[in-house]
């Protein structure tokens, strides 16, 4: 009884600052006692304060229940300056919560899992001591997270933006002496922020924009003035939603800025479920489906967030159809279904985005934390087998891999399950979320309507193409002939996000639109999208015959160990490209990184020190200088020294003792005169 | 003795109590004259505070006045007259906080001539709690002469290898600004008749025309010692060259008092003349941020790499500055606060790590964070408040500034702050770079592998920089408050002067 009055008065809302709090907690108690009391006591402070994290999301997703409209929980001022009023304050509403209870919740699977991960990968990599730092940084993201999506104004959002970005850098330079040349780890770490940087410019940009149009940065009052006189200003608002977009696609890793993500694979592989893949690089879509009322005015931009996400679903999925790496693979189908949201968003469908959003984040958090397991244990078997000839050996190459199904039993089934749900094959999560994104796109734009189907086409393909040369067939190599299954601080998460892959769809169940009617307290003109028997009945269709194909090319004859991949010899240069990743970052290393460096260097040695610091300032103003000077020293000489009496000069010998190796001459009688001025200043009020 | 001292005559000549008694002891116990010099510069810091438990943060005017006829130069009066408000408040503190700090760096740094070395150190806080207090201008000119002349002996005798020609680029290269100053000075002096602040703002009239020459007579000493480009030719020279305590001092506030210089004088002093130059300021001042953050990714020294990095940092203070209007003022002088800490701190890093191997190449470094995590994480936190990270106090400063300098009047086009907001994405470029050459990668040079972790002192040196530089990121609120009613006052006398323009 007590409960239920708690609940309808809203009285958990009033815990809602602790789902920031407990990670901060957490991260300091391991930044205190993490090393000192071991790896249990780390992993397990890291994970009950995501644990009870999760809890309050609950409680918050309870108090909604009857209050859907939300609230605004002030914690503390911010920054008041001038015009300028920003809170620290913490918005509760459907779609906060939908997010904090998504975050949280894979987060806590992913925090147990890596208990496991990091046991291992610790002592692979050769340094133990570092396991309490990966759940510092672990926790951190996790509070990083939960400012970003509980912000009631855009500045916290930011706040929240960059910190998870920190976090990013941090964990995929983790291992930070490896990778190639040692240094491989590092440098993608930072390529993750700098490129992020580029977006968080266009945010910052689309903030002074906003604000000057409107006076503030809160949610409510932006929103309140794009309803009172957003018709008005629909220039400002569509260049403030442009550079909002160019924000989101580098968090979201969008063209054309999704360069980072896949190199962020170097970080261990909790790391790229977690932030990676289900949840840090969904802000972007978030921050769109935040902003619905701006993008609601701005059609043009909303229509090339459109066009952008499904060009980058099309664009992604061809590489990832040409890539060998276990990680990359799920990295490229990553963006690819990022841009399935993004496209979804853009044409309005903002429950479908955030639908797939959450369905995406349980099978592919599932796809990469099973995709660890496979690596571990491949890594195993590695280290089962004798090997003295010290040839280099990539655990996460696909070539090297091959009928794992036999040996990694609980691995395989899970993996199969998200590898079917990321398809879209029914009854599965992906099915559903992904059919609501194409049924809205088949009324509202047949462009982007193609340009996803041709997407999921391919991302069924991939997906097959995965799991045979993972699971099927014979090994094809002696590490995967004795890999080994990991233990169940491993799988049992496993085992839960599979689970939540299978089910997930219930969450929008067409006909019943469950999370249609729960996000439309807060987003408003959200429809519910009817269930298009004709379009989910091609998807189905497309996805069986993309497995098909799969199975005609990998599964009918497996490939042996050092064959070549079977469809590079049907599509020819087509497959060099998807394998080079269309050269996209040879290309921006040729127009944007060696010209910046090239700048860089000229202005500093040839302008900046050459020219400017040698020439102009050592010769042609030094002779200048001198004779100045000078000319300084005997007037001051004349006027200042000549009237202070030589008593004082004791005080200073020393000093000019000491200078006469300087050999500057007159420079230094001026100065000592400045200085015995300045001493008889203070013995005048001392002593006066 | 006269002891009807106000409190800062106390804050500003304190630490001349420490050099008398540090002129006495012998110069071979170096440890206690350490100590004076420590305890000296804590007390005066220990004074400061007590100025601001004094202070009334609602008050916009100059508080704890003194002021005192002091001489008479061709029959002008010169005035002894201190006071504070919110312009000048933080800075004191400020310089009262870094003092101790830096002075404590050199306890293993500096083993040479320590007694000489500390009295130049605090005669140096003498001089620049004095330009940030002066009301008269003649006053003010004299410790900002003063500054130079310790720190002149700082760079030139404890200096590196080429330090005799740095003292002297120093030297003569703020020098040459300050005579222009001087003869603005001297010109308002005769003119009307006083050298007081206050009362020169108050009696205003200064002829548009006449503004523009006293602006940039004044402009081009502040502007050198900032320094903005293209006049920081003298700025790798020095940082290079001086110790890492004169390095911290130098970063950390000789360099505000070329910024504090505008905001004190330029600013009010000749409004309309600033509402006229804030474009071009605008533009020097961007052309600085990007400038300095470009060359900063080019250098191969770390000192080097810091002190261009300050070109750029300082570049958005100047543009805030200009904005002229409360939210890019009082960012400014918010940044002025951020800049000094943390880059005061990277300096002490870098101290530490020349100290341990006696190079500050990037290239002789590599995966230090294994051998040293302790450091690594404090240089890392030190790292991401210096690039703006929000959450930590540079980006408090950056925001205010550039919203300020977006909806600028006076600036007159969004496009300064625009472009001003890639110097952030460039900040990441250059300081990422900076703490992967330092940290990350692998631990491959020998003589890297043995080197030790920082020690208690050294922590001690770096722990109050970061506890601050996480207040301002996340509760600038008490800072704002102090800063808030002199800068609308500043605001109001500049707007009254643009109607005039108009």
């Amino acid at each position: 009884m007590v409960l239920l009055e708690v609940v309808q008065g809203g009285g958990f809302f009033a815990y809602a600052p602790l789902i920031i709090a407990l990670p901060i907690l957490g991260l300091i108690t391991n930044i205190i006692f993490g090393r000192r009391l071991g790896e249990r006591f780390a992993g397990i402070v890291a994970s009950g304060a995501v644990a009870l994290a999760f809890v309050i999301a609950i409680l918050q997703f309870l108090a909604l229940q009857a209050h859907p409209e939300g609230v605004t929980i002030p914690i503390a001022e911010w920054i008041s300056v001038g015009s300028l009023s920003i809170p620290w304050a913490i918005k509760v509403d459907t779609l906060s919560t939908t997010m904090m209870l998504m975050v949280t919740g894979v987060s806590t699977l992913i925090h147990i899992y890596a208990i496991g991960y990091m046991h291992e990968d610790v002592r692979f990599q050769g340094d133990p001591g570092r396991y309490a730092r990966f759940f510092i940084f672990f926790n951190l993201f996790v509070a990083a997270m939960m400012v970003l999506v509980s912000a009631d104004n855009y500045l916290m959002m930011f706040v929240g933006w960059e910190g998870v970005g920190l976090c990013s850098y941090l964990l995929i330079g983790f291992w930070y002496e490896k990778g190639e040349d040692g240094i491989g780890n590092a440098v993608a770490g930072k390529k993750a922020f700098v490129t992020n940087r580029i977006g968080d410019f266009g945010f910052l940009i689309a903030m002074f924009l906003i604000f000057g149009a409107v006076g503030s940065l809160q949610f409510d009052q932006v929103f309140h003035w794009v309803h009172e006189h957003g018709l008005a200003n629909v220039g400002v608002i569509s260049v403030a939603t442009l550079f909002l977009l160019l924000g989101a696609t580098g968090k979201s890793a969008q063209l054309p800025l999704f360069v980072w993500l896949p190199d962020a694979m170097a970080g261990p592989t909790p790391v790229s479920a977690l932030i990676h893949a289900a949840t840090m690089v969904t802000a972007g879509i978030y921050m769109i489906a935040r902003s619905a009322p701006l993008f609601e005015v701005a059609q043009s931009t909303a229509n090339l967030v459109a066009w952008v996400g499904a060009v980058t679903a099309l664009f992604a999925a061809t590489i990832a159809v040409g890539q060998f790496d276990i990680k990359r693979v799920l990295a490229y189908s990553t963006i690819s279904q990022l841009g399935f949201m993004m496209a979804a968003v853009g044409i309005g469908a903002y429950v479908a985005g955030m639908f797939h959003l959450v369905a995406h984040a349980f099978f592919k958090a599932l796809l990469f934390l099973s995709a660890g397991s496979v690596i571990q244990g491949v890594e195993h078997g590695h280290h089962h087998i004798e090997h003295g000839d010290g040839e280099p050996f990539e655990p996460q190459d696909m070539r090297n891999m091959g009928g794992l199904r036999s040996r990694m039993k609980v691995t395989y089934w899970v993996y199969l399950i998200g590898a079917l749900a990321l398809a879209g094959l029914p009854p599965l999560a992906g099915f559903f979320s992904k059919d609501e994104i194409l049924a809205d796109a088949n009324m509202e734009n047949m462009g982007v309507y193609i340009l996803l189907a041709a997407a999921a086409f391919l991302t069924a393909f991939y997906m097959g193409r995965q799991i045979l040369m993972v699971f099927f067939g014979k090994a094809r190599s002696e590490a995967a002939a004795h890999a080994t299954e990991n233990p169940p601080v491993m799988t049992i998460p496993l085992m839960a996000l599979a689970a939540l892959a299978i089910f997930g769809g219930a969450l929008n169940l067409p006909g019943v639109h469950k999370l249609t009617d729960w996000l439309a307290h807060t987003i408003e003109h959200v429809h519910a999208t009817e269930f298009n028997v004709l379009v989910a009945g091609l998807s189905v269709l497309f996805a069986l015959i993309a497995i098909g194909f799969s199975w005609l090319l990998y599964g009918r004859k497996t490939m042996k160990e050092g064959d070549p991949d079977p469809l590079r010899k049907i599509l020819g240069p087509i497959f060099v490209g998807m394998e080079n990743k269309w050269w996209v970052d040879e290309l921006y290393d040729f127009l944007i990184i060696r010209p910046y460096v090239a700048i860089s260097w000229f202005l500093a040695d040839v302008v900046d020190w050459r020219f400017w610091h040698d020439w102009f300032h050592d010769s042609v103003l030094g002779s200048a200088y001198r004779n100045g000077s000078r000319w300084l020293a005997w007037v001051f000489d004349l006027r200042v020294i000549d009237g202070i009496g030589n008593g004082l000069g004791n005080i200073t010998s020393w000093g000019s003792q000491r200078l006469r190796v300087l050999q500057t001459g007159y420079v230094r009688n001026y100065a000592l005169a400045v200085l015995v001025g300045g001493v008889l200043v203070l013995s005048y009020f001392i002593f006066g | 003795m006269n002891l009807s001292f106000s409190i800062l005559s106390w804050v500003t000549f304190t630490p001349v109590l420490g050099v008398l008694v540090l002129l006495f002891l012998p110069k071979d116990r170096r440890n206690l004259l350490r100590w004076v010099a420590v305890l000296t510069s804590m007390v005066a810091f220990g004074l400061s505070l007590v100025m601001l438990a004094q202070f009334d943060q609602t008050n916009a005017s100059l508080q704890m006045v003194e002021r005192l006829p002091w001489f008479q130069l061709a029959g002008m009066q010169i005035e002894y007259f201190l006071g504070v408000d919110g312009l000048s408040v933080l800075l004191v503190l400020l310089t009262t906080f870094l003092t101790p700090i830096s002075i404590i760096s050199t306890w293993s740094a500096v083993e040479e001539r320590v007694k000489e070395f500390l009295i130049f150190f605090l005669l140096l806080e003498v001089g620049m709690v004095g330009v940030f207090l002066s009301q008269d201008i003649f006053l003010f000119y004299i410790f900002w002469e003063f500054t130079l002349v310790p720190m002149y002996f700082l760079i030139g005798i404890w200096g590196g290898p080429r330090r005799v020609y740095a003292a002297i680029k120093f030297f003569l290269y703020t020098m040459a600004g300050s005579i222009l100053m001087l003869l603005a000075i001297l010109w308002l002096g005769i003119t009307f008749e006083s050298f007081s602040v206050p009362d020169l703002i108050a009696q205003g009239g200064i002829p548009g025309s006449v503004q523009t020459w006293l602006f940039l007579a004044f402009a081009a000493a502040f502007a050198i010692k900032v320094p903005m480009w293209p006049l920081h030719s003298w700025l790798p020279d020095a940082h290079v060259e001086a110790p890492t305590a004169g390095s911290v001092i130098l970063a950390g506030v000789l360099l505000k008092m070329g910024t504090y210089g505008f905001l004190r004088f330029n600013l009010p002093l000749f409004p309309e003349a600033s509402i006229r130059f804030a474009p071009w300021m605008a533009l020097l001042a961007v052309i600085g941020i990007i400038y300095g953050a470009a060359v900063a990714y080019a250098q191969k020294d770390v000192k080097m790499l810091v002190a261009y990095s300050s070109v750029s940092h300082l570049g958005f203070v100047v543009l805030g500055l200009f904005a002229l209007n409360p939210l890019g003022i009082q960012g400014g002088i918010l940044q002025m606060i951020n800049h000094g800490l943390s880059t005061g701190a990277l300096f002490l890093i870098v101290g530490m790590i020349y100290e341990r191997r006696h190079t500050r190449e990037m290239d002789d470094f590599g995966g230090l964070w294994k051998v040293m995590p302790i450091y690594g994480a404090l240089t890392l936190i030190v790292t991401l408040s210096s690039m703006g990270l929000p959450g930590l106090n540079g980006f408090v400063g950056e925001f205010s500034i550039l919203l300020g300098a977006f909806g600028s009047e006076a600036i007159g086009s969004p496009i300064y702050a625009g472009i001003a907001a890639a110097g952030v994405i460039m900040a990441a470029i250059y300081m990422l770079y900076m703490f992967q050459k330092l940290f990350l990668g692998p631990l491959d040079k020998d003589e890297n592998k043995v080197v030790k972790d920082i020690n208690l002192r050294e922590i001690l040196t770096l722990v109050p920089l970061v506890v601050f530089i996480f207040w301002i990121g996340l509760y600038p609120k008490p800072f704002f408050n102090l800063i808030g009613p002199s800068v609308d006052k500043l605001v109001a006398l500049l707007q009254a002067a643009s109607v005039a323009v108009h």
